[in-house]
């Protein structure tokens, strides 16, 4: 079909000249073995974390009888007060994240596009942060957050006076949630940054230059040409921060682990208390269940109105 | 068009976005710098930590000024053990410089520690994985991109939509499978996991780049005798190396500094380096030079490949998918 | 550029092979080889020094794998669940016992045991029930005791000698500053060194455990409540929590270890275990710390607070006496291929000779002939400590669900004493109510 199409939309002396595999076999050819990798590492896996959600099966029980217990997890999760607060937590971070870190790299990317001497190099050196392994970064932030021993308390005391021992990042219920969320954007606001920068790099002289003879003040540039045509780049950066956050465990793991209490459980930490610490692998793959497809809902509603705002 | 360039000047009090004034420079400038030295206010923290002793480095208050010691690069790299005064005596004198520093506080050393392993595990998985993904992602991204392939949006979405499984609910399963077929803790494991989750940035990144290269060129090659494949190979591969190289370095990022998946799945043989470095014990504490050096040493490579590769990041990241 | 992309997938083969060989551990000697498992701390390099007597005796070599304590129990549990052959030996958790031997993980000895000639009573009876027996109080043994431990508690000699607090202590509370012997006492100190200034810094009055992830504020707080009166069940009926977990008395520690925590810890210490309570009481910032007794031998020879610096004290008393109890046992995993050799490394480590080279190194033995040797006392400045707690040791569960009755612990009790929330007296009844819906998922109740 495909072969009859490629040969249709060429022209007649091609069509004769075309050697080697058909077109139809390279395209199956091609996307084949991606497929084959995602179903195996991706939806069979997620098939079976369907199957278990219906279960008791726990892992480290791995001899017990497996009895099928139905809707019980799903209706136990939906239900469970408990799980409210997890969900509130990613809520929280997921916000705060993205609305400062698509204002600060939004901000910054402006500011660099200026293209004032040496910005390549401050660039480069902003973007380092992002290199480094959540892990590492949550292990040795809560380092800096320790009020006697570590530099955050210090640095805010000489910054405004107030004495480093008095306050408290990581064990505050009221600042706790602030503290990952000021590490987040400290490393992934220069992603942000990339990608606004590319589309304010996208954007055609000429536009500018025709305003310009229009008269147009710069603000009026800015807001009606320069935003609207980097929106689908902020839109891209939010989508992909947001569903990398959503899914947030290594810093909070390392920097928390969920408390002080409760107060930054977020959802992923709740999962690996669940199923690796509790071996309650049925339960965990109902949760799991349900996370996947609030996201997948969201996402979609999202990408659609991604394309629509591209396609203006 | 020279003409309409340059604003008569007095004529509009408006500043050509296109040419900023030098004062907006400026400004931006002093912002930029001002946010680029606070943001590596705690990476230059860590560099300094790596060479503070270990009393020191928790030292109440901090301490800014202080006499360095190897003590955090010996410690990353070897394990030791106490020894009474009398053994100590005993021994030979120190051979290296690990062994000096350990005998300073009363040890001896006992053998290399998993560092260099782990570092190698991180080499091997990472840059194995970006191969597989970026090799799988052109592929599919060229096909998605030249042929009429049937629910390509859907397919899109779809591969899209392997990325928001947090990765704790997706290593239950994967957990249990990889048991069943012996993968668990192997690097081989580990390479198809992250070429799974890779794949799916890998295949949006390139397909953008695919679909900025004209179909003219390998319609051209083909009318010049070439195969499909061939074409693909010697016309496309080349104009898009910019896009596979951009691609390249975020799927590496990725599978160099990943977590989750390195806690979950593996353990003696292919444990990689980022669930190693925050467990670096010392005697009792956290040993935090040798995390600090453990940190700075690992974040080379990347840095390195960042730095040669930064022109293509910036490319890379206008893919296709906002581009009509 | 083409070049170098061609290129890249043989420099990156080439670097990391390059780094592999570099990063390889020793070839193996002709003979076996068994690998031994336990978490990364002091007494497990103690360990790999007591080994080489056994590799010189039985020619068998031994590797061994140390995991840090935060990941200890996900990685060995882990690796035992998918009948991992990484460990021939595992000196596991004493909470692990129960799971390990309900799902066949470990080898059961009292045929090895009987066969060798290896006697329980050799090994103090507290060690015995702790470490190697599942059920409990049953003369079923599924690990031999190899590491005594128990919560202890190091304080600032040099500090408490200073005779300028001497005075103002003894002014204030009309007795001698020293060790404190109850919990009341212990308030005391702790308020007197709260916010003192001592050589120029501002220091605080004790530590306590926190740690929210695995164990730490549970094992804490529970050295609070043993000495207050608390009780898992009733003695006499298992599994009958009522009134026991959620007592007036489990209320009252409960609110004492609040109390402690908000007036005399230095800030910070929100998420804190082990190695915090180290780094804290090595840059000292507090007077006193609690900690396990495996920690003590390392800091008694530590540079800045060790040797005369340093003392240690029980855990405080009040209606009554106890302390948390730690240690582990050393088993034999099922799943290993080298069982003869294992055991034999057991048999070895059982020998009174051993025990003894064993606690001269560093490490807690369990065994009789060292514990009662009448030199034992003297010969640490913590060893009379040591022997009292373990007099006194009481554990938490050890059932095979024990990781969710943990678990349910550490929120309670972390939501109430760090994060504010509600009342003890709900925290206590929250718990309650967590561990009795465990056991009746378990079908221990009903």
């Amino acid at each position: 079909m495909m072969a009859e199409r490629a040969a249709r939309s060429t022209p007649a002396p091609l069509a004769l000249r075309m050697r080697g595999l058909s077109d139809r076999a390279i395209a199956w050819l091609f996307i084949a073995p991606t497929m084959l990798l995602l179903l195996a590492i991706n939806i069979f896996p997620l098939i079976w974390t369907v199957r278990l959600s219906f279960t008791n099966f726990r892992a480290n029980r791995p001899n017990a009888e497996i009895v099928g217990v139905g809707i019980d997890h799903y209706v136990a999760i939906l239900t469970d007060p408990d799980v409210w607060g997890p969900m509130q937590a990613t809520a929280h971070f997921l916000f705060w994240t993205i609305l400062l870190q698509t204002l600060i790299g939004f901000t910054l990317a402006y500011l660099i596009d200026r293209k004032f001497r040496g910005h390549g190099f401050w660039t480069t050196l902003i973007l380092i942060p992002m290199m480094l392994s959540p892990a590492v970064v949550g292990n040795f932030w809560a380092f800096l957050y320790q009020p006697q021993i570590g530099l955050f308390n210090y640095i805010v005391s000489f910054a405004t006076g107030i004495a480093p021992s008095s306050f408290e990042m990581l064990g505050s219920v009221k600042l706790a949630p602030w503290s990952i969320i000021i590490v987040d954007t400290w490393m992934w606001t220069p992603y942000v940054m990339l990608i606004c920068l590319a589309g304010l790099r996208s954007i055609p002289d000429y536009i500018y230059e025709a305003a310009e003879v229009d008269r147009a003040s710069a603000w009026r540039q800015f807001w009606s040409i320069t935003l609207p045509m980097v929106l689908p780049f902020i839109m891209l950066a939010v989508l992909f921060r947001g569903i990398e956050n959503f899914k947030m465990f290594d810093l909070v793991n390392l920097l928390t682990n969920g408390g002080p209490g409760s107060t930054t459980e977020v959802v992923s930490i709740t999962l690996k208390r669940e199923a690796f610490e509790k071996w309650r692998t049925g339960y965990s793959s109902a949760l799991a269940i349900i996370l996947f497809v609030a996201v997948f809902g969201l996402a979609n509603i999202y990408v659609k109105a991604l394309n629509a705002v591209k396609n203006r | 068009m020279s003409a309409i360039l340059v604003p008569p000047k007095g004529l509009s009090t408006a500043h050509s976005v296109v040419e900023p004034t030098a004062f907006a420079k400026r400004l931006a400038a002093t912002v930029v710098v001002l946010y680029a030295v606070l943001t590596l206010v705690p990476l230059v923290w860590i560099a300094l930590t790596a060479i503070k002793s270990p009393p020191d480095s928790i030292s109440y208050p901090p301490k800014v000024v202080f006499q360095p010691s190897i003590e955090g690069l010996c410690n990353l790299f070897t394990t030791r053990s106490r020894q009474t005064e009398e053994y100590l005596k005993s021994l030979p004198p120190p051979a290296t410089v690990c062994d000096e520093s350990a005998r300073r506080n009363s040890m001896v050393v006992v053998s290399r520690s998993n560092y260099l392993p782990r570092f190698a595990n991180s080499l091997v998985i990472a840059f194995g994985s970006t191969l597989l993904s970026v090799g799988l992602g052109v592929m599919a991204a060229y096909a998605f991109s030249r042929f009429k392939v049937p629910g390509k949006d859907d397919l899109m979405f779809f591969i899209l939509s392997t990325r928001m499984m947090p990765p704790i609910a997706v290593a239950i399963p994967i957990y249990l499978m990889y048991r069943e077929l012996g993968l668990s803790d192997t690097k081989l494991g580990m390479i198809l996991l992250y070429s799974a989750v890779n794949v799916s940035l890998a295949v949006w990144l390139l397909k953008g780049f695919i679909d900025e290269i004209p179909r003219e060129y390998e319609e051209a090659a083909m009318v010049d005798g070439y195969t499909r494949l061939q074409a693909f190979r010697k016309v496309v591969l080349p104009q898009a190396t910019t896009g596979i190289v951009a691609t390249a370095i975020f799927c590496l990022i990725f599978a160099w500094n990943e977590y989750a998946f390195a806690v979950l799945l593996t353990s003696g043989e292919a444990q990689t380096a980022p669930p190693f470095i925050p467990i670096i014990i010392g005697e009792g504490g956290q040993d935090w030079p040798a995390v600090a050096a453990g940190t700075m040493l690992f974040l080379i490579p990347i840095l390195v490949f960042t730095v040669l590769l930064r022109r293509h990041l910036l490319r890379g990241i206008t893919f296709g998918a906002v581009r009509k | 550029m083409n070049a170098l992309l061609r290129k890249l997938p043989a420099f990156a083969a080439i670097a990391a092979t390059g780094v592999l060989s570099l990063g390889s551990t020793a070839a193996q000697a002709q003979g076996k080889t068994i690998t031994l498992c336990w978490a990364a701390w002091d007494p497990a390099n103690a360990l790999v020094e007591l080994s080489k007597d056994f590799t010189a005796k039985s020619g068998v070599n031994m590797k061994f794998e140390f995991v840090p304590w935060p990941n200890f129990a996900d990685r060995m549990l882990n690796e035992l669940n998918s009948k991992g052959k990484l460990c021939d030996l595992i000196i596991g958790d004493s909470q692990w016992i129960g799971g390990a031997a309900e799902s066949g993980h470990y080898v059961k000895l009292n045929d090895f045991f009987a066969k060798e000639g290896i006697k329980m009573s050799d090994f103090m009876p507290a060690t015995v029930l702790g470490y190697s027996e599942w059920p409990k109080g049953t003369p079923n043994y599924w690990a031999l005791p190899a590491m005594g431990d128990a919560l202890g508690w190091t304080y600032r000699k040099d500090w408490f000698a200073k005779p300028e607090l001497r005075a103002e202590f003894k002014k204030t509370y009309s007795r001698e500053l020293e060790a404190p012997k109850t919990w009341t006492e212990f308030k005391q100190v702790a308020e007197f060194f709260s916010g003192r200034m001592i050589d120029g810094k501002k220091v605080y009055g004790t530590y306590l455990f926190t740690e929210r992830g695995s164990e730490g504020i549970t094992m804490g707080v529970s050295n609070v409540l043993y000495p207050m009166g608390f009780k898992y069940q009733d003695p006499k009926k298992p599994y009958a929590m009522d009134g026991y977990v959620n007592s007036a008395d489990a209320i009252k520690g409960l609110e004492f270890y609040k109390s402690l925590y908000k007036c005399c810890t230095p800030p910070g210490l929100t998420n804190s275990y082990m190695g915090e309570g180290l780094d804290a009481f090595k840059s000292g910032q507090v007077a006193m710390m609690m900690n396990w007794f495996a920690f003590f031998p390392g800091l008694y020879k530590d540079p800045n607070v060790g040797g005369e610096k340093i003392g240690f004290f029980v855990n405080p008393s009040d209606k009554t006496t106890g302390s948390q109890l730690g240690g582990q046992g050393i088993s034999v995993v099922a799943y290993s291929p080298n069982r003869a050799e294992s055991l034999a490394y057991i048999k070895w480590f059982a020998t009174p000779e051993v025990q003894k080279k064993w606690w001269a190194l560093g490490g807690y033995s369990c065994h009789k002939a060292v514990l009662q040797d009448p030199g034992f006392k003297k010969s640490a400045p913590f060893a009379a400590e040591f022997l009292t707690a373990m007099d006194q040791v009481v554990d938490f569960w050890a059932d095979p669900s024990y990781a969710q009755l943990l678990l349910a612990e550490q929120k309670r009790i972390h939501d109430f004493v760090v994060a504010d929330k509600g009342t003890a007296k709900e925290a206590l009844d929250g718990l309650l109510a967590d561990w009795k819906k465990v056991f009746k998922e378990d079908g221990k109740m009903k």
